[in-house]
């Protein structure tokens, strides 16, 4: 059915890894220099799982799920080095043709702003329809665009509209039942709640939640949004300046952070329900990655910074069911360095 | 929430808002007339006709009004009013086929120009520039003087001269699209690069090309009626051109001849020039009312 690198048909079993990426590296051609907002980023998704990928703006983690679809926002933009792991198969040396049979058929995305994502001469069923064409799944596509509709509780009347027709939510809606639209084993949601009203977004995310448990598909979740994270997701990545620095559980990450950043973001978090001392919300901004600073990119922010920070980039330590990048846990008890 | 609550229809879009657009533009609406007017004489012209426009009778240069003859005859008899009816059909048939060839290659060149960049878009812009230079009236008039001027000929080679307004238009707006949110969201779902091109970008960028395209179509007219006004259109078949060609030698002694069919070509040429206008302000979003 297939041109290109039929597809597994099977659906992902619930455990199995669907998404690893091995120390992925992507840099930027810039008039300033070299940018690296991938830097050395693994991590994994398993089926079933919604994983948070957690970050400031500029962290690198939209340019994560870049580096994954192979689709840059500029033609300075290349992945350097380290694996793409979809189901086993890395990604990265697949021609072109193989990576275009890849993208919306068996990673699915959904975006920010779901508008303007849709053409907007074309209706949303024809929009679909040529989804499903491009991968070889025209027959029947009424059919299952009236299933995908019902599915994210749209009407299916909403296929003949046009864009400009559908409200926020409808229109995120939509970018949901495109994203799923081919059964994919994995979907990457970019700040799929940011641009909707806060009575919507919680619509929108209990509705991927459903979607995402009953299809069995693993979820990375990239988002700025910690009450989201808590809400949804089963493990957190935090990225900062292009690295990951912290990873956990969700439920650990919240109750004890190991990583100076994290508390400080989960700080500025709780600052809204009861105002702690000053000194633990982050100062400064994200540094500017055409010169990172050496050691931890962290360090001129950080609260806790030692001579050793300046000097040396930490590696991951594993902390209890965490692992975090930063050398206070040097020799904690306990604390292993890994990788 | 919005889920049940249908959206609100807005004059944006569909046939209905785009005719309320077109007609606030009076004069295209006057060029309108005169292209259906243009249409339907073309149709029906056996019909109308009084006469077979090449039938010639005794009644050499019969002035307008004469019996029979509302706009007389020429210097073989034949009936003027006839020649123009079946002259709209050349016309018509010429610069739509010829029009419409030239919206057809317009497209694709500046389609895969735009879209695709780099040294593709080099070349065929230095192609389309070669075509925008040549004189185009010189190079049809020798390439139909070589290989004859049949319809067919006559449509091919007016369309291959006509394109490159086309071509440098659909570039230009594949360059501003390529680079849309919606673009890269066919990308996302794993489009191949034609499907884009064709059923994703290219529907939004009609608008002008059709605005182009009727100004093409009066333009294809207006080289078809030139080329036989220098006995170069399709000997076969009674053109507004070609009844030119024949007044010049009696333009002092029968006027009617050389007036009637250049009514007939400044009208069509006009009508299509409205419409192409009226076109563009009407698809134009900033004299738009409204939203």
């Amino acid at each position: 059915m297939s041109r290109a690198g039929a597809p597994p048909a099977a659906a992902p079993t619930a455990g199995e890894t669907v998404l690893e990426l091995r120390d992925l590296t992507t840099e930027i051609r810039s008039v300033r220099g070299l940018v690296r907002p991938v830097d050395a980023v693994s991590l994994r998704v398993r089926a079933g799982e919604v994983v948070g990928l957690v970050g400031e703006s500029g962290s690198g983690k939209s340019m994560t799920a870049f580096s994954v679809m192979r689709l840059f926002p500029t033609k300075a933009a290349r992945l350097v080095s380290g694996e793409v792991r979809l189901r086993g198969r890395d990604l990265v040396p697949l021609p072109q043709e193989a990576m275009r049979a890849v993208r919306g058929r068996e990673v699915g995305m959904i975006f920010q702003d779901p508008a303007s994502y849709l053409n907007p001469v074309l209706s949303v069923g024809r929009q679909l329809e040529q989804q499903l064409q491009a991968h070889a799944m025209g027959r029947g596509a009424r059919a299952r665009i009236a299933e995908l509709l019902r599915d994210v509780g749209l009407a299916s009347e909403i296929a003949g509209r046009y864009p400009h027709e559908l409200s926020g939510g409808q229109a995120q809606r939509v970018g949901i039942a495109s994203a799923l639209a081919c059964r994919p084993a994995l979907v990457i949601a970019d700040e799929p709640t940011t641009a909707l009203d806060v009575t919507i977004q919680a619509q929108v995310l209990r509705l991927m939640a459903r979607l995402q448990r009953e299809g069995g598909v693993a979820m990375l979740l990239i988002t700025h949004d910690l009450g989201v994270v808590a809400e949804v997701c089963d493990h957190v990545y935090v990225m900062y300046a292009g690295r990951i620095v912290e990873e956990a559980p969700v439920a650990s990450l919240f109750a004890a952070p190991q990583h100076p950043y994290t508390q400080g973001l989960l700080a500025g978090v709780l600052d809204l329900i009861e105002p702690k001392p000053i000194e633990v919300a982050i100062h400064g901004s994200v540094p500017d990655l055409a010169s990172p600073p050496p050691g931890c990119r962290f360090h001129p922010r950080c609260p806790h910074v030692m001579d050793v920070c300046r000097r040396e980039t930490p590696p991951h330590f594993e902390v209890g069911d965490a692992r975090a990048a930063c050398w206070l846990h040097d020799g904690a008890p306990g604390a292993e360095a890994t990788a | 929430m919005g889920l049940s609550v249908p959206a609100a229809p807005t004059a944006v879009g569909g046939v209905r808002g785009f005719w309320r657009q077109f007609r606030r533009h009076r004069l295209g609406v006057a060029g309108l007339a005169a292209v259906v007017l243009l249409g339907l004489v073309a149709v029906f012209a056996p019909l109308l006709a009084p006469y077979d426009p090449f039938s010639t009778s005794r009644n050499a240069f019969a002035p307008p009004g004469s019996p029979g003859h509302i706009l007389g005859t020429d210097h073989l008899g034949r009936d003027v009013l006839s020649g123009v009816i079946w002259g709209a059909r050349v016309s018509l048939i010429v610069g739509l086929a010829a029009a419409f060839t030239a919206t057809v290659i317009g497209i694709a060149i500046g389609a895969v120009s735009g879209y695709f960049g780099g040294w593709v878009d080099e070349l065929l812009m230095r192609i389309t520039e070669l075509f925008q230079i040549i004189p185009r009236f010189v190079l049809a008039l020798i390439v139909v003087a070589f290989f004859g001027s049949g319809l067919t000929n006559l449509i091919l080679v007016i369309g291959i001269l006509s394109w490159p307004q086309t071509a440098r238009l659909v570039r230009s707006q594949f360059l501003r699209h390529r680079s849309l949110p919606y673009v890269d969201g066919a990308r996302v779902v794993g489009m191949r690069a034609p499907r884009i091109i064709f059923s994703e970008i290219l529907p939004n960028v009609m608008a002008p090309v059709i605005v182009v395209a009727s100004l093409d179509i009066a333009q294809a007219i207006l080289l078809e009626a030139s080329l036989g006004f220098f006995g170069l259109g399709d000997p076969n078949l009674r053109s507004w051109g070609g009844m030119l060609n024949t007044a010049q030698g009696f333009v002092q002694r029968a006027w009617w001849m050389s007036v009637f069919p250049g009514i007939a070509i400044s009208l069509a040429v006009l009508g299509f020039n409205l419409v192409g206008d009226g076109l563009n302000e009407a698809t134009d979003p900033r004299l738009r009312e409204g939203s």
